[in-house]
């Protein structure tokens, strides 16, 4: 049977992707970021699972024009990283397990999450740069990846409440896959920031650590926290923070916390990461 | 049965120096935001740069906001319905920084806004709410 063994959580700033892109991580401003990384780069030799699900936001680089999902899962067998205007990034063709995507698809629509499946699409720096520090700089992703995406730009967005949920029907659609799979979950985005008006540059320290102290063991704390709340305190893009609820919901009761990581800022964000393992 | 409802629509223009990207949002800038994402093609940002009035006028954006892309005014752009997911795709194919383009909105020079950002960032203290002031 398939499981999810483990969940990682990482915003995923552009900035972060290029510095990586051009040779920069031991430069003054970048390496504290990354040196946060090491931790998890050498944890995943040892813990390379079969399949991760990457929970991410589309950046308006294949959707949120003329479709706008809440919820959608990518069946194409890869999906290439997307030009967002400035190139490609030089990273490796994600490749998808389709077969437990179906799966996962199927048992979300039974369990009346009425997910958006997507066949063709580019996979932007929401998807590419938690891989990238994560993985580093390998000629191929060392595991199939299957790319969940959730609007967290046009409002309203999903409830933390319905991301919760979501991550818990993931849990038991993985655990209802036959073949013996070793699963991780992936939530990325965030922590607190602002990316337009006067207001750009938000940063709300005590709220991100607050996130990070409750969201381990004490997520329902986390849940009833509304949409409007996550804007005010966190900024109009913290709020694909709910993203990492979905990670948590999938990991189930118990979770051990094996590495947390917080620091301001990368280029225009709060940077936060943290490593659960499973503990059933 | 009803739905409790969270809070008003008005209460998401509550929050200081922020527009909140709403589905009226998301419709009037359909034509700019479909400009914004044909620059993921390079032919398509190399005929941008070559006659930017004459590319601006095969999108059915209104002028106001054609005028807001030639004078690169992030600002008035989200003003008239813009997102910055979208609005970076222009700022990219300038060659500016993602840090450069939030900073232009910001009401302080991109040197000043770095600065901010490396001593912490923005604090939220008085701009949570209009209404309460915190």
């Amino acid at each position: 049977m398939a499981r999810i063994t483990a969940g990682i959580a990482t915003s995923h700033v552009p900035a972060i992707g290029a510095a990586i892109d051009l040779g920069k991580t031991q430069d003054e401003y970048w390496k504290p970021i990354f040196d946060g990384y090491e931790f998890v780069k050498e944890w995943i030799k040892s813990n390379t699972p079969d399949v991760v699900i990457l929970v991410y936001n589309d950046h308006a680089s294949a959707l949120m024009l003329d479709i706008v999902p809440t919820f959608a899962i990518g069946f194409a067998d890869e999906f290439l990283p997307a030009d967002e205007g400035w190139g490609r990034r030089p990273v490796p063709t994600v490749h998808n397990h389709s077969d437990l995507a179906a799966h996962v698809a199927e048992q979300l629509v039974i369990d009346e999450f009425d997910i958006t499946i997507i066949n063709e699409m580019d996979v932007d720096h929401g998807c590419t740069v938690p891989l990238s520090l994560v993985f580093g700089q390998p000629e191929e992703w060392p595991c199939k990846v299957i790319p969940l995406a959730v609007n967290v730009t046009q409002f309203p967005t999903p409830s933390g409440e319905r991301c919760w949920k979501l991550g818990e029907a993931i849990r038991n659609a993985v655990k209802t896959f036959p073949e013996d799979l070793n699963v991780q979950i992936w939530g990325t985005g965030g922590m607190s920031h602002q990316l337009q008006g006067t207001r750009a540059g938000l940063i709300n320290a005590e709220f991100d650590n607050r996130f990070l102290d409750l969201l381990a063991h004490e997520p329902e704390e986390l849940t009833p926290m509304t949409r409007i709340e996550y804007l005010r305190e966190a900024g109009t893009e913290g709020i694909e923070l709910i993203m990492w609820l979905i990670m948590r919901a999938a990991l189930g009761y118990g979770v051990e916390e094996l590495h947390r990581f917080y620091r301001v800022p990368a280029s225009n964000t709060a940077v936060g990461h943290v490593v659960y393992e499973a503990r059933s | 049965m009803a739905r409790t409802r969270l809070y008003s629509l008005e209460d998401l223009e509550d929050i200081p120096g922020t527009k909140v990207f709403t589905a009226k949002r998301s419709r009037e800038a359909y034509h700019l935001h479909k400009f914004c994402m044909s620059l993921m093609k390079p032919e398509n940002r190399e005929a941008f740069k070559a006659d930017e009035r004459a590319y601006l006028d095969r999108y059915k954006m209104t002028e106001e906001q054609k005028q807001g892309v030639l004078a690169r005014d992030l600002s008035r752009l989200i003003e008239l319905g813009g997102n910055m997911y979208f609005l970076v795709k222009l700022a990219s194919t300038d060659g500016w920084s993602a840090q450069k383009a939030v900073s232009s909105m910001s009401g302080m020079s991109a040197e000043e806004y770095a600065a901010m950002m490396r001593e912490g960032g923005r604090s939220p203290e008085g701009l949570r709410s209009k209404k309460d002031q915190n």
